[in-house]
């Protein structure tokens, strides 16, 4: 007798149990996909289009549905490595087929160059260009992610992108390096010291 | 806390409260303290760079060619965190470009290039007696123009700390201690200038009205602290009964400001806090001296006293000096003889947490408070660094309580959020871990280089995040456009198709209602009468034909169209096998197109003629 009360009991926990996790699985259901928003996050957000995605979102939602972490070269090793830590997965190296690792650059207009086309501001992923028909353009450098897009279209191929120099300003201190790693005997083992 | 005082059953809140760690290296402060400060030459040529503060650079606004008076504002504050930057004596700006300065990374920076005229000649200045007759919106507007900076070496702009709140403050902390070995600049002020700081010390409180000043001075100044007792009797009352001069034992960091403010008071800064959240504003006597100075004489911010030494220098002491003065001068001036078998070693700051600098043409900035040039003698250069033998040492002498040994770890496998779950930011980077460290390891330097890691990367996710939001609003306005355009083609669909149905219900006279083909047939003839009797009315005031185009125009036209011929000729000739047939239909074409523009052209003079 004990045994089938017992059995009920449970079986009445069990429906209980089960009846307020179905509930709170669907009124407490995220907005989005959360592991979307979270690699989104991660990317670079360049806008480039290298990875052969329309931007960085879409990349993201393919990642999520299992496509390889090593397409976005602005991102770098540096993003593979925090992609790899976030999805649990082995981080690989870049896929060269889509391109390789550049430092930050950013597009200037040669402005007395610029014929006004407008052709630069259309293919800008996020505004960072300003000017109107006919009239001078220029690249808002704070804004500017140094995708690349806008060079292309120009007809008149009057915009250059430059490294972003380091300045006083942005400069920080490197890691010590480490000076016994650097004694000739240890030279040709690790091969560490080039 | 103070054992003896316990001992002695004095239940009294202590003189003074003792913070962790902290470390007793040799203090080497007396080869500076022979003489008076002695005053500096003025010289030909001074640079004054743009940023010598935290904060936003400043902005020129003087010009090349322009002569300035001593005290001249030549470059303005640009945003809250910043200072103006001052002429140091009067002259002719000859430049304005990026020079080296005294900065670790050895970079250059924008800078004021002075030519002196040799006459010091002031700009006109108006003096304050009191403070009671002037408003404080124009006492602190006096000190913002002053472009004073902290002076201790954080090189904060003054007058951003003293906008704090004032109903929040009511405890004000001036910093003598100064615990650095070698340098003793803000010692020499206060045995020789005392009264000086005190009058620095009223502008604050005029300021803030205080409850209590407490003045913290180590205990291997004695001079120091009898010249201030001396000054302290001068002063009125009333500020005097709320000035408290406490003395506490020599060691290395008390002059941090959150380990003085422990070491005063007892109370703990939060991490991440300022002592202003616990009421309290910390300033260098140093400081307090020249906001005296800037506001009692209007006299800005345009020299500092500075400390040579090191046993290099065959003359060691104080000098007060311009702003901007070349170092390889002073140095010169000091008897400095470069060794030729070693490695030049000249230190900005002192010997624990100063840096080297690369070169000796530099300009002296409002934050270099001593150059010290050893002997490999005094102060060895650091033997190389070996691993860690995890001996704990680095712990026990840390005055922020924190992991010098796992900071390292973590900075030297870039695991950032461990750092900093580790209270990286709450390293004052004294250097007291890398002093005791057995195995010579550059600890300060991992700090370093983890914090500027982890603040580049903060801003790089600020950036990307301004780039994702202009990405999608850019995405969400682009949608918007496509959908209104779609409405009003939609609108104008349904229009027409109004307007058919209502022809095809109302008859008119000549045309049978079923029959809509010929309406349009009717509609399109009146169209065409209409063209032609406009065009009819162009011919007859204008020349025929298509609008032409003048002989520029047409060969600018063509120059563009040749241009653009031998771009795809080129690409033709690179183009990929497949390409190839897409290629040469465009360079045909092209062809015929120059070939029209060509005969335009020829035939042009002609008509004109
Ligand atoms: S390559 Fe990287 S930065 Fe460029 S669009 Fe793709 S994810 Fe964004
Ligand atoms: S300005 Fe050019 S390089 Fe910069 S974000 Fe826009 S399209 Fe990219
Ligand atoms: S440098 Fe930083 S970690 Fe080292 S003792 Fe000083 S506060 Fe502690
Ligand atoms: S003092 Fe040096 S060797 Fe000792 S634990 Fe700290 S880092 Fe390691």
């Amino acid at each position: 007798m004990i045994i089938l009360w017992s059995i009920l009991a449970l079986l009445f926990l069990a429906a209980l149990f089960g009846a307020l996790l179905g509930y709170a699985s669907v009124r407490f259901k995220p907005e989005g996909d959360p592991i979307i928003d979270q690699i989104d996050d991660i990317l670079p957000q360049t806008q480039c289009g290298q990875c052969g995605y329309p931007g960085c979102r879409p990349y993201a939602e393919a990642i999520a549905n299992g496509d390889p972490i090593n397409k976005c070269p602005p991102g770098g090793e540096s993003t593979i490595q925090e992609l790899a830590d976030l999805l649990d997965v082995e981080p690989l190296p870049l896929d060269a087929e889509h391109g390789e690792e550049k430092p930050k650059q950013v597009a200037i207009i040669r402005e007395d160059e610029c014929i006004g086309c407008t052709k630069c501001i259309q293919a800008c992923p996020v505004d960072a260009i300003l000017g109107a028909a006919k009239q001078m353009h220029t690249v808002i450098a704070s804004e500017c992610t140094g995708c690349d897009l806008c060079v292309d279209p120009c007809p008149v191929d009057c915009i250059d992108m430059v490294p972003v120099e380091t300045s006083i300003q942005t400069w920080h201190w490197q890691a010590p390096q480490p000076d016994y790693k650097l004694i000739a005997t240890d030279a040709g083992r690790s091969g560490e010291a080039a | 806390m103070n054992l003896m005082r316990l001992l002695r059953g004095d239940t009294d809140a202590p003189e003074w409260y003792d913070f962790p760690g902290g470390v007793h290296p040799p203090e080497n402060k007396t080869q500076s303290l022979r003489g008076p400060i002695a005053e500096f030459p003025l010289q030909e040529e001074y640079v004054v760079p743009l940023n010598q503060h935290i904060g936003a650079v400043s902005v020129p606004v003087v010009e090349v060619g322009e002569s300035v008076l001593t005290g001249q504002v030549i470059a303005e504050a640009a945003g809250f965190i910043s200072a103006p930057a001052h002429a140091p004596t009067s002259g002719t700006v000859t430049a304005i470009e990026d020079r080296p300065v005294p900065h670790p990374s050895g970079l250059t920076t924008g800078c004021i290039i002075i030519r002196a005229d040799g006459h010091d000649t002031w700009r006109p200045r108006t003096p304050w007696a009191h403070l009671q007759d002037h408003h404080h919106t124009d006492l602190l507007a006096r000190i913002q123009n002053a472009g004073l900076t902290g002076l201790g070496g954080a090189s904060f702009p003054t007058a951003v700390k003293l906008a704090a709140d004032r109903n929040h403050v009511d405890t004000l902390i001036v910093n003598g201690t100064e615990c650095e070995p070698y340098i003793t600049a803000d010692h020499a002020l206060m045995r020789e200038r005392p009264q000086q700081i005190l009058r620095g010390i009223e502008v604050a409180h005029e300021l803030y009205d205080f409850r209590r000043i407490l003045i913290g001075v180590e205990d291997n100044k004695p001079d120091a602290v009898s010249a201030l007792r001396r000054a302290l009797t001068a002063i009125p009352a009333e500020l005097e009964a709320r000035i408290e001069l406490r003395v506490f034992p020599t060691r290395y960091p008390s002059g941090g400001e959150k380990q003085l403010v422990y070491l005063l008071t007892g109370q703990e800064v939060p991490a991440g806090g300022l002592p202003t959240d616990l009421g309290m504003l910390c300033h260098n006597v140093g400081t307090l001296a020249a906001l005296a100075d800037a506001v009692f004489d209007d006299r800005p911010l345009i020299s500092r006293i500075t400390t040579l030494t090191g046993n290099q220098l065959p003359w060691q002491g104080n000098i007060e000096v311009r702003l901007g003065t070349d170092i390889r001068t002073i140095l010169d001036w000091a008897g400095y003889q470069p060794d030729p078998n070693r490695a030049e070693r000249i230190i900005m700051g002192g010997p624990m947490m100063g840096f080297a600098l690369d070169q000796r043409q530099l300009p002296l900035v409002k934050a270099t408070n001593c150059l010290l040039v050893p002997t490999e003698q005094e102060l060895p250069t650091p033997p190389p660094a070996k691993p860690c033998i995890r001996c704990g040492q680095c712990e026990q002498v840390c005055p922020a309580g924190l992991l010098p040994q796992q900071l390292m770890w973590f900075a030297q496998s870039h695991e950032w959020d461990k750092a900093e779950s580790h209270h990286l930011f709450d390293c004052i980077e004294c250097g007291a871990c890398a002093y005791v460290c057995p195995s010579h390891i550059p600890l300060v330097q991992y700090y370093r280089f983890a914090k500027g890691s982890i603040r580049r990367e903060q801003a790089e996710h600020r950036q990307s995040e301004r780039a994702r939001l202009r990405f999608e609003a850019r995405q969400a306005r682009l949608e918007r456009e496509a959908a209104e355009k779609e409405a009003r083609r939609r609108q104008r669909a349904e229009a027409a198709r109004a307007r058919q149905a209502e022809q095809a219900t109302t008859p008119t006279a000549d045309s049978s209602p079923a029959d809509p083909v010929a309406a349009a047939v009717a509609r399109s003839k009146a169209r065409k009468q209409a063209s032609q009797s406009a065009a009819g009315r162009a011919t007859a005031t204008v020349s025929p034909g298509a609008p032409e185009l003048t002989r520029e125009q047409l060969s600018a036209r063509l120059d563009s169209q040749r241009r653009r011929l031998e771009k795809a000729e080129a690409k033709l000739a690179a183009a990929a096998p497949e390409h190839q047939k897409a290629m040469e239909t465009t360079v045909s074409k092209l062809r015929e197109q120059i070939h029209k523009t060509e005969q335009q052209l020829a035939d042009r003079p002609e008509r004109e003629a």
